[in-house]
């Protein structure tokens, strides 16, 4: 730093901006809620790393936390609320039946959330446990952090 | 898809649609109310949005392998689900777990069952508006888990429980613990009835608010604390005692009017009742039996090693890695019966008749095998009464498992319950019936 002024790329700061405020919304359906009330509460408080505004409106928040089991019933509803969101947004497979079916292999579940919607970050676990969470969400900020931002008067090639 | 309140509902009213992902709704439902302003004419209630095929996937697990699934039915309280299933393969074996073990069941699913009332009242109180009430409960309910997690190896879904008795001992220190979870979560229950006892927006959403009538809940089949509210006297417990719950003192708290704010009274009440009921086993839990004389004992490592070239004639030193082993120490937590106990690992890497054994539990068509018949047994859930009904046809997977999910017999009466009340009010309602989606749709 020189003087009283940094020097910055303006997709890095954007970036940086998007990381710490990501405004979520819990999807939740089964077991892997209870897991993100405590990472949520204040014992583990995942609002240190700037994911504390819990939207439960799909089009004021930033990333969707599909906790818990898909079933096929819930599918549609699902993609729904994904595509209610505003770009940019991002996703959370939380969980072992939000990533991939878990022990759930049958007639009635979706087996894993990508199969519907687009993921990026994917915890293992059934449930998993908080830091699991807080770890995956770091990994998610640093993804964020690293993409090619978009803004409305980006000049498009 | 028209439902049935599509066809049904006049032309001047409306028709709204609530879930089945709404913030105020904690699990998947949803609910098509018909309107006549905010008044609430007509309501249809679609459960379904989380049928995980449980009762299909038991017939195609052996006994001892469908026991992950029970954990994740009424996800909040796993033990006391894990409790249920157990306790009926034991009745259909006819045995019966050793007495220290019973007092460690009956300990978990208190504990359970205080993390089932605590996340119950957080979300209904949350969605309420009360956000502090729920960061409150959640903070109790971590120390709760932290009890659960020291003993078990899991925070939620357990496996603890198992044919015969239980996993592993409970861990050396767990009394300090312990005693610590008892007095935060006395702390907390106290600034919770501080903070909504007389609460006057509180008392205004839940005071005389879907009142239910000791008959309709019966007819409805409602047990458990939603029953209680009614003023009816029900608690499995009390009624027919499975454990060791005749052998400790404590009192079924019961309701008057049978409204949302009767409901979470029960609740509070319960959870001082189950604080009672942890002391009281803790106090009389039998010691474990002093260990054997493990001085000549071999290393496991060592003992497969010479297990190599012959025989191992010495004891070998079993170590406490939650594998119900360290048997010579626990004999009081676990059977010894290898048709219903898994066999311990050091007997399986070191000697022949352990690998037989190990084999003879886990190969298709061996393992346990329930006698030809069918058996019902219920616990008190954290909803109510939880029952497995098991049909067997003398193999080792179940013929037909079915649960008798407490929650589903709550919600099924949910549209009497929100008639004629306002929107606000299907709010709390619907949080004091604690609908788990796991164990609702299965």
């Amino acid at each position: 730093m020189i003087g009283n002024f940094v020097t910055t790329r303006f997709n890095y700061i954007l970036g940086w901006a998007r990381k710490y405020s990501l405004f979520h919304y819990p999807f939740i359906t089964a077991c892997c809620g209870m897991e993100y009330m405590s990472t949520a509460a204040s014992h583990f408080d995942w609002d240190r790393f700037g994911t504390g505004w819990t939207r439960f409106s799909p089009r004021q928040s930033d990333m969707l936390v599909v906790c818990g089991t898909i079933s096929h019933k819930l599918a549609p509803v699902l993609r729904t609320v994904y595509d209610q969101m505003t770009e940019p947004k991002w996703v959370m497979a939380f969980g072992t039946c939000a990533v991939s079916g878990g022990i759930y292999d049958n007639y009635a579940v979706v087996q894993g959330s990508d199969r519907i919607i687009p993921v990026d970050v994917y915890i293992p676990g059934c449930p998993p446990r908080p830091e699991t969470v807080l770890d995956g969400l770091i990994k998610l900020q640093e993804k964020i952090q690293k993409q090619e931002q978009e803004w409305r008067w980006k000049k498009r090639k | 898809m028209t439902t049935r309140i599509q066809k049904e509902a006049s032309k001047e009213s409306l028709l709204l649609n609530m879930g089945p992902s709404h913030p105020a709704m904690h699990g998947t439902i949803r609910i098509m109310l018909e309107l006549d302003g905010e008044r609430i004419l007509n309501s249809e209630v679609e459960v379904g949005y989380l049928h995980r095929g449980f009762e299909k996937i038991c017939e195609n697990r052996t006994y001892f392998n469908l026991l992950p699934y029970t954990d994740r039915m009424n996800y909040v309280s796993p033990l006391i689900n894990n409790l249920g299933y157990v306790m009926t393969v034991e009745k259909m074996l006819g045995i019966e777990a050793p007495e220290r073990a019973q007092y460690i069941r009956v300990i978990m699913s208190e504990l359970s069952r205080i993390s089932d009332h605590l996340t119950c009242l957080a979300a209904m109180a949350m969605e309420c508006g009360a956000f502090t009430v729920f960061l409150y409960n959640v903070k109790a309910r971590e120390y709760i888990w932290d009890v659960i997690e020291e003993t078990t190896g899991a925070r939620m879904t357990t496996s603890y429980i198992r044919i015969g008795g239980v996993r592993a001992d409970l861990h050396p220190g767990y009394k300090a613990v312990l005693k610590k979870a008892i007095v935060e979560t006395r702390k907390v229950l106290k600034d919770i009835r501080g903070l909504l006892d007389k609460n006057i927006i509180y008392l205004n959403r839940t005071r005389d608010i879907a009142i239910v009538s000791p008959e309709t809940a019966i007819s409805y089949g409602w047990t458990g604390p939603c029953l209680r509210s009614t003023g009816v006297y029900y608690d499995v417990r009390k009624a027919s005692p499975y454990a060791v719950y005749d052998q400790l003192d404590f009192e079924v708290p019961l309701g008057e009017r049978g409204d949302n704010f009767d409901r979470y009274m029960v609740r509070m009440k319960e959870m001082d009742q189950s604080l009672r009921i942890i002391e009281q086993a803790m106090e009389k839990m039998p010691r474990p039996s002093p260990s054997k004389l493990m001085v000549e004992a071999l290393e496991p490592a060592e003992a497969i090693k010479a297990s190599r070239t012959k025989r191992v004639e010495k004891e070998i030193k079993l170590s406490p890695n939650l594998e119900g082993s360290e048997r010579g120490k626990y004999l009081d937590i676990l059977g010894t019966d290898k048709k219903y106990v898994v066999p311990p690992k050091e007997d399986t890497y070191t000697s022949i008749e352990g690998i037989i054994n190990h084999f003879k539990f886990f190969m298709r068509g061996h393992g346990i095998r329930p006698p030809k018949g069918e058996a019902y047994f219920s616990v008190e859930g954290g909803n109510g009464e939880l029952g497995y009904y098991i049909v067997s046809d003398g193999t080792d997977r179940p013929y037909r498992l079915h649960l008798r999910a407490p929650c589903f017999h709550i919600v099924s009466a949910l549209e009497e319950m929100i008639k004629g009340h306002y929107i606000a009010d299907i709010i709390p309602t619907f949080g004091s019936t604690n609908m788990i989606g796991g164990e609702l749709d299965r």
